[in-house]
């Protein structure tokens, strides 16, 4: 029971991250032109209008990639699994999209949200679903693998919390070479409970590494609730950080002014100060776990999804607050939608015709040293097969 | 005897152990009020309660090593990984831990602790949740590994292995899981742990294989049969520590050739240690050189039609044995 008041006197004490955010929550009583709540914080204040609906562009692009992405798998066109992010939206867009050039991002499984929002394009993530050589990994990863190194977008990782120490080292490595940078480490609620997860943050304190760690907080990991996971759900999975002496906040992640205004704060601190920042994002995911996990309305009510959807959907958040502040129209709206509905569209009709990679690259992007013959001083063999299948 | 799938098969031989020993306890992620994320454990909470199906959060370092914990206070903990490839996150505690301790004690202490899961390639996962790892286990003396292929091996497998007193990791296989054969209903059925077994006999060659390859090597078997009059004998494993070589040899020294097969990377895969063992001990029976088929020796790709062109299929034991025999095909 002491363990438990001190772990939430703890973070009421030192709650720099709530306070630097709490100075732009009452956006909405200071404010009569804008009435939603954290509108007011300078990140938002500096969004245009074309800004505004680019983040709404963004928000559906996600969503219709997804949907185009299920629909196919339900005709067979892919394999494995497909976690879906529909729901999550304005998290991805409210914290990736903030990246500068030496900003950074790694997630899990669940990540096709994020490589939108880095500039991947639905074509070779869509390629990527279905297998093909024009997809982001050449077809190799898959839907939880997708990289893309040229936009500071490091995977795609399908080990729960696997991701995290290496979300540790990009930063780590930011600081090494000088830059003022950060980087995004995304996990979800259920990945908390994983030890390299507490090993990195403990690292990250110690050592004032520029890492924000992201828990995309969508109330269950897989069939199991937080409450049958984790102790103190109620007080936040962010609190934990309490123990590694990193600043955390909460956030709600219907709202996509409150995800950018809290986000830029980690931002800062970890340009400014080189300290890391523990961000706890509230959110929920539509589907189940993936598209095999069809039991999801055992482990939740129907109700509970509704809410969700017809409440708290970000998307549909975003668009009243934009609507409310007379920068989007019906009509606008619903051109957006059907765009991206038509890209998505185009998308599966170029993963449809592209190809499957040759069988020959099972054995490329083994090793940098074979792949990049005479740049490395290595000899002997290095594959053991004794005769390949199409030899 | 019953006709029953693989899956259920390991439900009985855990609903049978759970209600014959006190101390059987099973853990993992999902696998009480989820009923498991592939339905082995389906209907085992709601029947034994909390206290036997204990639902763990995403934590396989915290609760494997719990298992080895509690067994060495001697309970019989079996716990799950969702897939076997998890099981890298904790293998300080499955494999240094686990392995160790016995010896370390000189022999004060002993760790009946199962660890069971899928393990196996084939369904399009990519490479984190791919691997095959009963080689690296079997690289620990103070560990046994065991992979069925058939319902009736999985559960007798499944009970020797709970009813034994050393840690015993237990491969299965998602693919199998769906796939029906007959089990004998006597409650004490039990495979002992290093028992191979002949699942088709032949006096041609011997192809040796554990897990799925043993089900590829006998579709592969009767092709041969069929399209060259080979006359293949197909010894499955089924243990690969401890290993029965007798049969092995046994097999081997009636044929005089060998084909080793697996989806293990060949690099001290399985088929490494088969090789060498014949060649050791039934050099002068040997008409040729052992061959082995694994799977291309990369990381498991994700892209469909390449996972399947890079696992061992039937086709390339055929091909395999043509080139064996010296057949033009
Ligand atoms: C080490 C490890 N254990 C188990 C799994 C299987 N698994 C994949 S996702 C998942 C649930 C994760 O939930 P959470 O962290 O909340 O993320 P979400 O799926 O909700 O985005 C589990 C158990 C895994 N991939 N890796
Ligand atoms: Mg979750």
């Amino acid at each position: 029971m002491t363990t438990k008041k001190t772990a939430k006197k703890t973070p009421a004490k030192k709650k720099p991250a709530a306070k630097s955010a709490e100075k732009s929550a009452p956006a909405a009583s200071r404010s009569s032109k804008a009435a939603a709540p954290y509108a007011d914080a300078p990140i938002n204040q500096a969004l245009t209008n074309d800004d505004k609906i680019a983040a709404l562009v963004s928000m559906v692009r996600i969503r219709k990639f997804e949907q185009a992405a299920l629909q196919a798998y339900q005709k067979g066109k892919m394999g494995g699994f497909l976690h879906l992010y529909i729901g999550q939206e304005a998290t991805a867009v409210g914290t990736v999209g903030q990246l500068g050039d030496d900003d950074h991002v790694i997630t899990a499984y669940r990540d096709h949200g994020h490589a939108l929002v880095v500039g991947m394009s639905m074509n070779e993530c869509m390629a990527e679903l279905y297998g093909k050589y024009t997809g982001c990994s050449k077809g190799k990863g898959g839907s939880m693998h997708y990289f893309a190194p040229d936009k500071n977008y490091w995977g795609g990782h399908g080990i729960v919390g696997g991701q995290i120490p290496l979300g540790l080292g990009i930063a780590y490595a930011l600081k090494y070479k000088g830059k003022k940078g950060c980087c995004f480490a995304f996990m979800g609620d259920g990945a908390v409970n994983q030890g390299p997860v507490h090993e990195a943050m403990n690292l990250a304190g110690l050592w004032d590494i520029p890492v924000i760690f992201v828990i995309e907080n969508n109330k269950y990991s897989m069939g199991t609730s937080q409450e049958r996971s984790s102790v103190y759900p109620k007080e936040g999975l962010a609190a934990r950080a309490d123990a590694y002496n990193i600043v955390w906040d909460q956030i709600s992640g219907e709202n996509l002014y409150e995800v950018r205004a809290k986000t830029r704060v980690a931002m800062e601190r970890a340009h400014n100060e080189s300290r890391p920042t523990v961000l706890e994002i509230a959110t929920y995911r539509y589907y189940g776990h993936s598209i095999a996990d069809a039991n999801h309305q055992k482990y939740r009510t129907k109700e509970e999804i509704l809410e969700y959807q017809q409440k708290r959907d970000p998307i549909m958040v975003w668009e009243r607050y934009l609507k409310e502040e007379g920068v989007l129209t019906d009509e606008q709206a619903k051109e957006i939608d059907k765009k991206a509905k038509e890209e998505a569209k185009d998308a599966v009709r170029f993963a449809e015709e592209s190809p499957f990679p040759p069988k020959e690259e099972i054995l490329r992007d083994v090793y940098h040293s074979v792949d990049n013959p005479g740049t490395h001083s290595n000899e002997g063999e290095i594959f053991f097969n004794d005769r390949l299948p199409w030899n | 005897m019953a006709i029953i799938t693989y899956r259920q098969a390991i439900k009985d031989a855990l609903a049978e152990e759970i209600t014959r020993d006190e101390s059987v306890f099973m853990m993992g992620e999902e696998v009480a009020q989820y009923n498991g994320a592939y339905k082995v454990t389906e209907g085992l909470w709601e029947r034994f309660g909390d206290k036997r199906l204990v639902d763990a959060p995403i934590s396989e370092a915290g609760f494997i090593g719990l298992g080895i914990g509690a067994a060495m206070m001697g309970l019989r903990p079996v716990i799950e990984m969702m897939f076997f490839s998890f099981v890298y996150v904790a293998w300080d505690q499955a494999v240094n831990n686990a392995s160790s301790i016995r010896y370390m004690s000189g022999g004060l202490i002993n760790i009946p602790l199962v660890i069971r899961g899928p393990a196996n390639g084939g369904t399009n996962v990519g490479a984190t949740h791919s691997h095959t790892p009963e080689n690296m286990v079997a690289n620990f003396p103070g560990l046994k590994v065991v992979a069925p292929c058939t319902a009736a091996d999985a559960k007798g497998l499944m009970k020797a292995a709970i009813r034994d007193n050393d840690p015993v990791f237990v491969m299965e296989s998602t693919i199998l899981y769906g796939e029906e054969s007959e089990v004998p209903d006597d409650p004490d059925f039990i495979i002992p742990l290093g028992k191979a077994d002949i699942k088709r006999a032949g006096t041609d060659l011997t192809i040796v294989g554990h897990g799925r390859s043993v089900l590829v090597a006998l579709k592969a078997a009767k092709e041969l049969k069929d399209k060259h009059g080979i006359d293949a004998e197909v010894v499955d494993l089924r243990s690969i520590r401890p290993l029965d070589e007798a049969t092995i040899l046994k097999s081997v020294k009636k044929t005089n050739r060998v084909l080793v097969v697996d989806e293990n990377k060949p690099y001290c895969g399985v088929g490494a240690q088969i090789s060498h063992l014949v060649q050791r001990k039934a050099f002068d029976y040997l008409d040729g050189p052992v061959h082995r088929l694994s799977a291309v020796d990369a990381p498991a790709i994700y892209s469909p039609p390449l996972e399947k062109i890079q696992l061992p299929s039937d086709r390339d034991i055929i091909r395999e044995v043509e080139l064996m025999f010296n057949i033009n095909a």
